[in-house]
C-alpha cells in the first residue's frame, strides 16, 4: 500500500462523482461480487472511498481514545503481573491505531487531517469509550466484554473487499484475543475472590453490559450506512446478527463465572437456541455519541493535551532531521 | 506553529531468516533511523520479525493498475511456460 497519492484527491480540480460512469460503476460492483479485494490505487467510487475513510478513522479513533480507560489504572493494577498486562495491552491498542491510520492513508487522506477532525470533534469514535474505569474489576470487564464485541465486528472486517483495511485487521484480530483473553481472567480471579471482590466484578458487569451490546451499533431497520456496505462487501453481518452472536456466547461466559447478566427479560429460546434480550436504551447510546456521555469532554481534552504536549518533540525530531540531512549532504 | 507531516515509510519485515521482507505496512517517520524505530514497535512487538527495511513512500516506482492488463495479460496465453501443458506418457520417469 503505498500512499504518494495523498491529498492529491482536491487537487483535481473536477467534481469525481461526475465521471463516474455506469459502465465504470457496475465493472466495479462486479469486481466486488466476485470476491476480488479493491487496492489503493485501484479505480473505485468516491462513495466507497468516503465511506471507508470514515470508517477506518473512527475505527482508529477508537483505538486510541480507548488507550485512555485503560491507561487510568496502570499505575494502579493491583501487581507487577497485571501491570505489565495492561501496559503491553494499552500498548497494542496505540499499535492498531497507528495500523489503521496507515490503511485510512492509502484513501488518500493524511494521518494529520484524520486526527484534525477527531480534535475538532468532527470525527466520532466508539461510544464505548465514553465510560468511566471506576474499579479495577472495568479493566476486567473491559477487555472480557469491550474486546469481545471488538472482535465480533473485526472477525469479519478481515475479509473487507479493501485489501489494505482487511490486511490491517487480520494483524489487529490476533492480538485482540490476548486482550479479551487476559480481561477474562481478572474477571474470573475477582469472582472467585472474596465477596467485596465478588460484588465488584458484578458491579462492573452491570455497568458495561448495556454499553457493549451498543457497541454493534443501531438496530438494522434504524442502521443507515448498512445496505449500501453490504453490497460493498465492507461489513458481511448485519448490527442486529452480530449483537445476537455476542449475547450468545457471551452468557454462558457469565455463567461460568457465576456472575449476573442484568438484563430481566434475558432467557434462551429453546427452539432457536439463541438467547431473547431486553429492549436496549438507544435514548442513551444517541445522548453519549452526541457528545453527552459521563467522559466525552474528558477524553478529547486529554487527546488534545497529549497532541499539544507533543508538539515540541515533533518539532526537535524534525529540526535534527534537517540538520543532519544538511551535515549528509555537506 | 507550523505542523508539517513527518514523511511516510513503508515497512517490510524478514519474519525469518530464509524467507523474504514482506510489506507490512507504513510509519511516518522524521528520518530513517526513526522510521526503523517507529517500524520496530508498531509492527514487531510479538516477534514478528528478524530484520526490517523501511523506504520513504515518495521513493517506490509502483505499477499503475490502469497499465495492467497491458503488462500482465499477454503471460496468459503462454501457457507453453508451464510444465503442466506438456503431456508425458506413462511410464517415462524422472521428467
Amino acid at each position: 500500500m503505498y500512499t504518494q497519492g495523498l491529498d492529491q484527491q482536491g487537487n483535481k480540480g473536477e467534481d469525481p462523482e461526475a465521471v463516474e460512469s455506469a459502465e465504470l460503476l457496475a465493472a466495479f460492483q462486479a469486481r466486488i461480487d466476485a470476491e476480488a479485494k479493491i487496492e489503493a490505487k485501484d479505480w473505485m467510487p468516491e462513495a466507497y472511498r468516503k465511506t471507508l475513510v470514515r470508517q477506518i478513522s473512527q475505527h482508529a479513533h477508537s483505538e486510541i481514545i480507548g488507550m485512555q480507560p485503560e491507561g487510568n489504572w496502570l499505575t494502579r493494577a493491583p501487581n507487577l503481573r497485571r501491570k505489565a498486562i495492561l501496559l503491553a495491552k494499552v500498548q497494542d491498542e496505540a499499535g492498531h491505531g497507528l495500523y489503521l491510520y496507515s490503511a485510512g492513508e492509502t484513501l488518500g487522506t493524511s494521518r494529520d487531517q484524520m486526527v484534525a477532525e477527531l480534535l475538532r470533534g468532527k470525527a466520532k469514535y466508539s461510544s464505548i469509550f465514553n465510560y468511566p474505569t471506576l474499579t479495577w474489576a472495568d479493566i476486567g470487564a473491559i477487555g472480557w466484554l469491550v474486546d469481545s464485541a471488538a472482535i465480533m465486528n473485526q472477525i469479519p472486517l478481515c475479509r473487507c473487499s479493501y485489501g489494505p483495511y482487511a490486511r490491517a485487521m487480520v494483524r489487529i484480530c490476533k492480538e485482540e484475543s490476548f486482550h479479551q483473553r487476559q480481561g477474562f481472567e481478572i474477571m474470573l480471579f475477582l469472582s472467585r475472590g472474596n465477596d467485596a471482590q465478588k460484588e465488584m466484578a458484578q458491579d462492573a458487569l452491570n455497568r458495561w453490559w448495556w454499553p457493549s451490546l451498543m457497541m454493534f451499533g443501531p438496530g438494522d431497520e434504524n442502521s443507515k450506512h448498512s445496505a449500501q456496505s453490504m453490497a460493498w462487501k465492507i461489513k458481511r453481518f448485519s448490527n442486529d446478527e452480530l449483537r445476537q452472536k455476542f449475547v450468545d456466547v457471551t452468557v454462558p461466559q457469565a455463567e461460568f463465572l457465576g456472575l449476573r447478566i442484568p438484563d430481566d427479560d434475558l432467557e434462551i429460546d429453546e427452539k432457536t437456541g439463541h438467547y431473547n434480550f431486553g429492549e436496549i436504551d438507544w435514548q442513551e447510546f444517541y445522548d453519549v455519541l452526541a457528545g453527552n456521555g459521563a467522559c466525552n469532554r474528558q477524553r478529547l481534552a486529554m487527546r488534545q493535551k497529549a497532541h499539544d504536549d507533543g508538539s515540541w518533540v515533533r518539532e526537535a525530531a524534525r529540526a535534527y532531521a534537517t540538520k543532519h540531512a544538511a551535515k549528509k549532504a555537506a | 506553529m507550523t505542523d508539517k507531516n513527518w514523511p511516510l515509510y513503508e515497512v517490510f519485515i524478514r519474519s525469518k531468516s530464509g524467507l523474504s521482507h514482506r510489506h507490512a505496512g507504513s510509519v511516518h517517520a522524521a528520518d530513517d533511523q526513526m522510521a526503523l524505530d517507529h517500524a520496530r514497535d508498531v509492527y514487531t512487538r510479538r516477534s514478528e520479525g528478524v530484520s526490517i527495511w523501511v523506504v520513504r513512500s515518495s521513493e517506490i516506482v509502483a505499477s499503475d493498475p490502469e497499465d495492467s492488463s497491458a503488462l500482465f495479460e499477454p503471460a496468459a496465453d503462454k501457457i507453453y511456460r508451464h510444465p503442466t501443458f506438456y503431456e508425458i506418457p506413462d511410464g517415462v520417469e524422472n521428467l
